[in-house]
């Protein structure tokens, strides 16, 4: 098992009713997850708990072994570094980098840079000729790849995905999705996609829906 | 309508409590400084002015003795021969337990006389019989506001009491006596000269006392110089902080417009909050500006008056002129700065996407077109000093480069941010380096005041610097003596000579007659052949063998003023007298005096000029005995105390006082630097908003928040740094223009320029302490900013 996600409690400081209460959940290795709910359900929530983002009060996750509670800042951002990566629906590209120094930062980051891979990701995402232009020259498509191409090229052993097509219409939004599922599947990581849509929810392993603050 | 929409445009402090803070005081720093410099220097002047002009003391030619003392009897005699003349008898007195300078006039000839407001109500008679009156200032009277006798007069120079000459006679215990006599400026036609009816006296035209004149002009160009910088620096800050203001507000704008408001409407209720807002932080700098100079005023008048002998009350009188400058500038550079505002709000489009947008590429169209109009600038200033030199041309000059180059920054910044994140290795450094250049554009305006204040530090830095260390080398030329002895005739003067020949190690004989060179009046200076001379003498050019070709009298030295007004140098030659020609062997400095002269040896002057009086003497001995050697002096002629001055020890007063010149301009310095680090302050707040999209995907990847904030601080440093760097050729060229442009086009000498590293070095720290404490609140935000927060910027449902 590769996360393991175990009546997990999480109250917004200021809030009085906890997003989420009691959630459990698990994820094996390569294992795709589909997370769908109404909106404010707390599904985002969710996924930046697992990322490492955000801390809670009750409950453990494990990810490989690594006890989240068990970690201080400094520990979850190296988490983030190495074993998790995400991909937002906007707002996820540094735009002060160029699409290139973007590809390759986050496994620069992480010590995992790997130039030939890098690349082979930019050819296989359409993004090779793109390389020195900055996030904002970017259709919304194009940097969704970038953003997807920069969390592989860690080769994270879960990849985590908050509605990553859901800024994008319909056909573009499938091709990205395509990519993405093709791509996970060659690098063997594991996939949570947040997603609203049943469609895209229906092409995963498995997937499970959060509702009142508990999955089902 | 108006009342609703106008609440609802204060309602944005409410909720950023901070900006408030930030415009109103950032309008206020830039106003204070501004005002403090205005203050201090219309009160100097004003002072200085009105002592000059009023009482004259440096007002037309004076007859002088050589002992100090002109018997009465001299000036009834001249009286009766025709001359115009009006008798001073002054000297030191006890009053308040304080030593005052009485200068007793006679009040029926003294040309100049306190307005006639302090006389109104005084008998003449009152003034003319005993006990008589004593005019004097507030401030000098601080000690005997209780004598009947007393007048208050702020006609009257600080330190000084005025009064008739009978009295002053009766109270400095001089019967008969006078100190110097005025030369009135009108005289009957047809009269003997002065020179045949009292041989005995000297006739000094003014340029003795306008030595003084000519420096604290100097000093005050100095502060000038510094007001309009700081005025500058404001300007920069201003423009941010308002402009920052409208920024921040546009969404709430937009609302605005589209819930009905007419554009129109709009326009005028942000334009009568900025003008509010610019009122209440410019009389807040007004207090402040006032409390600094309050502060800073004595020693400005410490160093004036002890320096130049140029009297200025440590007090300070609100003037109209600098209340109204200081709002002026609150109320022009907000009105600057949200002109541009207020332009876009005309144009702004109702539905726009936010103004988050960022520019990713700081060095697009804008930073060069603004590097291309700043180049255009300077050279503007180049081509206006081309072709208009002087002053005004000098001063054209300064303002293109200095704006010039402060709208050439943004690109050279730009430059070096690239050149850094080419180099970078690691990711987060190479992040570090673009992410800056992202920033840059909404940190030009700061960085921009940050430069000009660097640069104003420099630049007036070396300026001052330099003239302290001229002022000493000018002492040092004239006073490089241990003591200096005036005998009361030749004979005596002889006799000095050879009494000390055994005592001191040396005797230079000071000999000079006044002559004319090139159809103005000069002197000429006899120079004894002598180490002290060939060591001291600060020449600014010269040919090889200088001192053997003028001990020779083959060749002769000419000042700094002679040379520049005839064009003459090293190699030329100089008519001293129409059969009396010599080469020009060496040219010295000789800051202060208007007249040129010429310097040969004393066997040639005695030649052409045998009846040169030959009573003043310099003397060179061991410090250690310089004083033994001046009491067996005294007591061996009987020479009179003032006839015997140590130099050494007056050297060390002079150079204390003018110290406190640098307490001065060091506060004012630190105060622009302050200015410059809250400008980059307020505009790390205001790209606080557009900051987060920035830094947090930085974090989501993998960076803790202690980093980020370590991070922020280290981008602010660096920013300072390489501003620091720019700023440094800036100062120094703004440096050379003052001392090579404005000082010659003002005075006729031109100042040398001293490098002073160790300055630039401590400078650079401040700049960086600067940097570093503007970034110090917003780095220590985004270190404890709760991940929540960073969170909302990756929240979906924005
Ligand atoms: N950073 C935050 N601080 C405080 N409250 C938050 C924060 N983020 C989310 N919330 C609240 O928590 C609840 C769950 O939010 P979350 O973003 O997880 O929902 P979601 O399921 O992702 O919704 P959507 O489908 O619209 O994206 C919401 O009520 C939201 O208002
Ligand atoms: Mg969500």
């Amino acid at each position: 098992m590769l996360l393991d996600v175990r009546s997990v409690t999480k109250t917004y400081p200021g809030a009085e009713r906890p997003v989420l209460k009691d959630v459990s959940l698990s994820l094996d290795r390569s294992e795709t997850l589909a997370l769908t709910g109404e909106s404010g359900s707390g599904k985002s929530t969710l996924l930046h708990l697992v990322g490492a983002l955000d801390g809670f009060e009750a409950g453990e996750i494990t990810l490989d072994g690594t006890s989240y509670s068990q970690l201080d800042e400094a520990g979850r951002a190296g988490l983030r570094r190495g074993a998790v990566a995400l991909v937002f629906q906007q707002f996820n590209l540094i735009p002060a980098l160029t699409v290139a120094q973007n590809l390759a930062f986050h496994a620069r980051l992480g010590g995992a840079y790997d130039p030939d891979w890098t690349a082979t990701l930019a050819q296989r995402l359409g993004l090779a000729d793109l390389g020195s232009r900055y996030p904002e020259q970017l259709s919304g498509g194009q940097q969704q790849r970038v953003a997807i191409g920069r969390a592989l090229a860690l080769r994270p052993r879960l990849l985590l995905a908050d509605e990553p097509t859901g800024n994008l219409d319909e056909a573009t939004g499938d091709a990205v999705l395509d990519l993405m599922l093709d791509l996970v599947r060659d690098t063997g990581a594991a996939l949570f996609l947040v997603t609203h849509s049943e469609r895209i929810a229906a092409r995963l392993d498995r997937r499970l829906h959060l509702g009142s603050g508990q999955v089902a | 309508m108006t009342r609703w929409a106008f609440l609802a445009l204060l309602s944005h402090w409410r909720r950023q409590p901070l900006q408030l803070v930030a415009m109103i005081l950032g309008l206020a720093l830039a106003t204070g400084l501004w005002s403090a410099v205005q203050a201090i220097n219309a009160e100097a002047r004003a002072s200085y002015a009105a002592a000059a002009s009023r009482l004259g003391l440096s007002q037309g030619p004076t007859l002088t003795s050589p002992d100090g003392t002109i018997p009465s009897d001299t000036y009834v005699a001249l009286r009766r021969a025709g001359w115009q003349l009006s008798p001073v008898l002054e000297g030191p007195i006890r009053l308040g337990g304080r030593t005052l300078r009485l200068v007793g006039v006679d009040v029926l000839s003294y040309p100049a006389l306190p307005d006639s407001s302090a006389l109104s109500g005084i008998a003449p008679l009152d003034v003319l019989t005993p006990p008589g009156r004593l005019f004097a200032s507030r401030v000098t009277a601080e000690g005997f506001d209780g004598d009947p006798r007393l007048v208050l007069s702020q006609d009257v120079p600080a330190g000084v009491v005025l009064t008739d000459i009978g009295t002053a006679e009766a109270l400095l215990d001089r019967p008969g006596a006078l100190s110097r006599i005025l030369v009135l400026p009108d005289q009957p036609m047809g009269l003997a000269p002065l020179a045949d009816l009292a041989p005995q006296l000297s006739l000094s035209s003014p340029s003795a006392t306008s030595d003084a004149a000519h420096l604290t002009d100097s000093f005050h160009l100095n502060l000038t110089a510094f007001g309009l910088l700081s005025f500058a620096v404001g300007l920069f800050i201003v423009h941010g902080t308002a402009g920052l203001v409208m920024e921040q507000r546009r969404p709430l704008f937009r609302t605005l417009r589209a819930l009905g408001l007419p554009a129109r409407h709009l326009t005028l209720l942000v334009l009568a909050e900025l003008l509010t807002l610019a009122l209440i932080a410019g009389l807040l700098g007004l207090v402040l500006g006032y409390l600094v100079a309050a502060a800073l005023l004595p020693d400005v008048a410490a160093t004036l008056r002890g320096l130049y002998g140029a009297p200025v009350e440590g007090g300070l009188t609100l003037r109209p002129l600098w209340v109204l400058s200081g709002l002026a500038m609150a109320v022009v550079g907000a009105g600057l700065a949200g002109a541009r505002g207020i332009w876009a709000l005309v144009r702004l489009p109702i539905l726009a996407s936010s103004g988050m947008a960022l520019r990713s590429v700081a060095s697009g169209l804008g930073a060069r077109h603004l590097a291309l109009a700043g180049l255009a600038l300077i050279l503007a200033g180049y081509l206006a000093l081309r072709l208009m030199p002087g002053l005004t041309g000098g001063f054209v000059m300064l303002a293109g480069l200095l704006l010039g180059a402060a709208l050439l920054l943004p690109l050279l910044v730009d430059a070096c941010l690239q050149l850094c994140q080419r180099r970078a290795k690691g990711p987060v450094a190479q992040w570090v380096w673009a992410d800056m250049r992202v920033q840059l554009p909404g940190l030009s305006l700061a960085l921009m005041a940050l430069l000009l204040a660097l640069a104003a530090n420099i630049g007036v830095g070396t300026m001052v610097s330099s003239f302290r260390l001229t002022f000493t080398g000018w002492l040092d030329q004239r006073l490089a003596s241990e003591l200096y002895v005036r005998a009361a005739s030749d004979e005596q003067g002889a006799a000095i000579e050879r009494w000390l020949a055994s005592r001191a190690d040396a005797v230079l004989p000071l000999r000079s007659a006044e002559i004319t060179l090139a159809g103005q009046p000069g002197e000429l200076y006899g120079v004894a052949d002598h180490a002290t001379y060939r060591q001291n003498w600060p020449l600014i050019a010269s040919e090889p063998g200088v001192w053997d070709r003028v001990a020779a009298g083959e060749a002769a030295l000419i000042n700094e003023q002679l040379a520049r007004r005839e064009n003459l140098w090293p190699g030329d030659t100089v008519t001293i007298a129409p059969d009396w020609t010599l080469t020009v062997a060496g040219v010295y400095s000789d800051y202060g005096n208007p007249k040129g002269q010429v310097m040969v040896s004393i066997p040639a002057l005695v030649a052409h000029h045998p009846e040169v009086p030959n009573r003043r003497f310099g003397i060179r001995v061991d410090p250690a005995k310089s004083e033994a050697l001046a009491r067996d002096l005294r007591q061996s002629f009987d020479l009179p105390e003032e006839s015997i001055v140590d130099q050494a020890a007056l050297k060390a007063s002079s150079l204390a006082i003018f110290d406190k010149t640098f307490v001065v301009t060091g506060a004012l310095n630190v105060l622009t630097l302050g200015v410059a680090g809250f400008a980059i302050l307020t505009a790390l707040l205001t790209l606080w908003t557009m900051r987060l999209p920035q830094v947090a995907p930085a974090w989501a990847l993998g960076l803790t928040r202690a980093q980020l904030g370590r991070l922020e601080l280290c981008r602010s440093l660096a920013l300072a740094a390489i501003t620091a760097l720019l700023a440094l050729p800036l100062g120094l060229a703004l440096a050379w223009v003052l001392l090579n442009v404005i000082n010659v086009a003002a005075f006729g000498w031109r100042l040398p320029m001293y490098l002073f590293p160790a300055d630039w070095l401590r400078l650079f720290l401040l700049a960086l302490i600067a940097g570093g404490l503007a970034a110090a609140l917003p780095a220590r935000r985004l270190h404890r900013l709760p991940p929540a927060h960073l969170l909302r910027i990756f929240a979906n449902e924005r």
